[in-house]
Formats: C-alpha cells, structure tokens, sequence
C-alpha cells in the first residue's frame, strides 16, 4: 500500500535500479573491452600474415584498435595498401587452413 | 578433501573481512576445522572483527621471513578449538609477502586444515595477487551498487585469466525495501551482468555492526538474519542444497506496519 502511493506520488521517470543497471551495462561494455598486450600483438601479426597473402601492405602505417561506440565495440583497422598481389597465390593457391588463427 | 578459498572484491568496504570472519566461524560451528589467512599485510582487521586482537604474538610475515614456527603465528579462537586465524602484520607492506611465499603457506595449512580461507585486501595489485596465489577457488563479494558490481567483473576477468576455476558470489547488504521499490539493483540484476553462480545472499542488517563492536561473528549468535545467512552459505560451501533465504519475511502485518513507520529500511 504504502509502496503504491510512493510510486504514485514520488517516482518519476524510470526507478533508480534501472538507470543503475543501464549504466553498469555501458560501462562494462567499455571495461570488457580492453585486451591483454600480449593478445593484441599476437592478433596483428596474424591480421599481417593473411592480408599479405593477399595484398602488398605498409605495416609500419597500420592502425587496428578497438572503437567502443555507445554500447557496442568494434575491430577498427586502417591498413595503408601498396599494391594488389597478382598471379597465384602463395602455397599452390590454396585458402588458409584452419591454423590460420594460432598464434606465433 | 581440503579447500583453500580466497574471499576477494575489488572494491574496498564491501564485506570481505566480515564475511570470512563469518563463514570461517559457521564452518568450524559445523565441525569442520578451519584457518583464515588475514592476507591485507598493513591494514590488519580480521583479528578485531573475530575479537582476538588481544592475542596476537606473531604475523603471516614472521612465519615467511622465517622469525617463527607456523603453528606459533596461529591464533586459537575464543569459541572453537577448531578455529585458527593466521593474522596479519600491521607494520609492513603488501610487498613483504610473494606469491610463491603465499602457495607454500597455503599447501602447509591446506595439510592441517579443513577449510582456508583468505581474507584478500582491496584492489587487484600486489596483494591481491599474493591472497589469490595459494587458493583453489574464490569467493566474490559484491554489494548491490554500480562500483561495486563493476569492480566485481574486473575481478572475475582476472581470476579467469589466471586459469582459476569460475568464482561463485555473494551478494551482501540487499535492503529488500529498496528492491522492492526498484531503487536498488535486485540479485537477478546483479547475476544477469556478472553471470556467475549465486552462493548467497546477505541482508543489510544492524546486528553485524553490533556483531563486528563486540568482536563476535553474527553467524553465531541466533538471532541475526544476516547470521542465518552465513549459516547457509556455510553449509552450501559444503555441498548441501539450501534454499535461499525469504528476503519478505517482513511482510506480514507487523513488518508493514514496521516499515510505514521506520520506513527507511
């Protein structure tokens, strides 16, 4: 009883949990996000390795990171291109197996 | 079979000493043997919640540098023969300990024991390390407030990444008044954001600043809700399925007519 005239008379706008959880939600999307030293390398050498396969790249210009948008996270990569690779592809012209994604 | 168990937070000032004062002494209340490592090296503070500041000779960093024998550094408690702390130095820093240091003394007391328990400090540098080095699983504290919560997912992340088993949470100071008028997160809040598994739930209650006063954990006096609470989580660390306890009981006539007129709680 005594809840219901305090919702009707005090509360306004959504209840304070909620604002709480919405705001933990953003927040942690952000911590989430952050990825050890030692992974991220071992994620740019193997981004290098595949695209090289395909394309001539400058490495020393290349850019990847992490963009926390709003409340989502997106894999950022800005890879300068020299030129396009011709003619087969290295190792007999087969797609990458599956071991592609070990790391080093 | 014996366990080690850290009671980790991140966050300062949530209950972690309390709660290893507590689930130290309902443990050993259910026979068990038990020793609890004060592992917050310059901010002692197990030894007065569990009333035995008096009794102290020796510390965690004299057994380490080698000053005295482990068994002389433990203390017996008031209550049970089979209730051990192991306090904390007050005059040195986190740094005085290694990890190495803490997973030997750990696997020593994990000889003798049935139950160590860790009382981590705050934060997730040195010392934190040092508590979780020696434990086979780990036991998050967490209040039903945003930095807290936070702090507990930095945690997580971090025992994860150091190949710990999942930590199991307690979630301590739920006011169900407040849950119930949505303006405190609720336990099924807290679980959909940290998704781990509930090992209890502990009312805000008065008798564990009265407890904490006289320096007797409220897990055995009868009368304390947040002492119940304790009780079950100590039987759950053991194995048993207890049911989670009616954070309403509250709602009959009495308890409305209680919080109309004391409504803060």
């Amino acid at each position: 009883m005594l809840e219901l005239i305090q919702r009707l008379f005090l509360r306004e706008g959504s209840a304070s949990k909620d604002v709480a959880k919405e705001r933990l939600r953003m927040v942690l999307v952000h911590d989430r996000a952050t990825v050890a030293p030692h992974v991220w390398e071992a994620l740019k050498v193997d981004l290098i390795r595949v695209i090289s396969r395909y394309l001539d790249i400058d490495e020393a210009s290349m850019d990847v990171q992490l963009q926390t948008e709003k409340d989502a996270v997106a894999l950022v990569a800005s890879i300068p291109v020299r030129r396009v690779k011709r003619g087969p592809l290295p190792g007999g012209g087969e797609a990458l197996g599956p071991g592609v994604g070990a790391a080093p | 079979m014996s366990e080690v168990i850290v009671i980790t937070s991140g966050k300062g000032g949530v209950g972690k000493t309390t709660t290893s004062a507590n689930l130290g002494a309902a443990l050993a209340s259910l026979g068990k043997s038990v020793v609890l490592i004060d592992a917050d090296i310059g901010l002692r503070n197990l030894d007065v919640v569990m009333g035995l500041e008096n009794r102290i000779v020796y510390h965690l960093v004299d057994v380490v540098e080698g000053y005295c024998r482990l068994n002389q550094a433990l203390i017996k408690d008031k209550r049970f023969d089979n209730l051990c702390l192991l306090p904390a130095a007050q005059t040195k820093d986190k740094t005085a300990v290694t990890p190495d240091q803490m997973r030997q003394l750990c696997k020593e007391l994990k000889a003798e024991f049935d139950f160590v328990l860790v009382d981590s400090p705050a934060g997730i540098e040195q010392g934190f390390k040092n508590a979780i080095a020696g434990a086979d699983t780990a036991i998050i504290v967490a209040t039903p407030e945003v930095s807290s919560v936070r702090d507990a997912d930095r945690i997580i992340g971090l025992l994860e990444a150091e190949s710990m088993p999942p930590p199991r949470l307690i979630c301590n100071r739920i006011r169900p008044a407040m849950v119930r008028r949505g303006d405190m997160l609720g336990i099924s809040d807290i679980l959909d954001i940290l998704a781990i598994e509930l090992l209890g739930v502990v009312p805000d209650d008065e008798s564990i600043v009265v407890s904490t006063n006289r320096g007797e954990p409220a897990a055995l006096s009868q009368g304390s809700r947040a002492g119940v609470a304790f009780r079950n989580i100590a039987r759950r660390v053991l194995g048993e399925d207890v049911p989670f306890m009616n954070l309403d009981e509250t709602n009959g006539f009495l308890g409305r007519l209680k919080r109309m007129f004391g409504s803060t709680r």
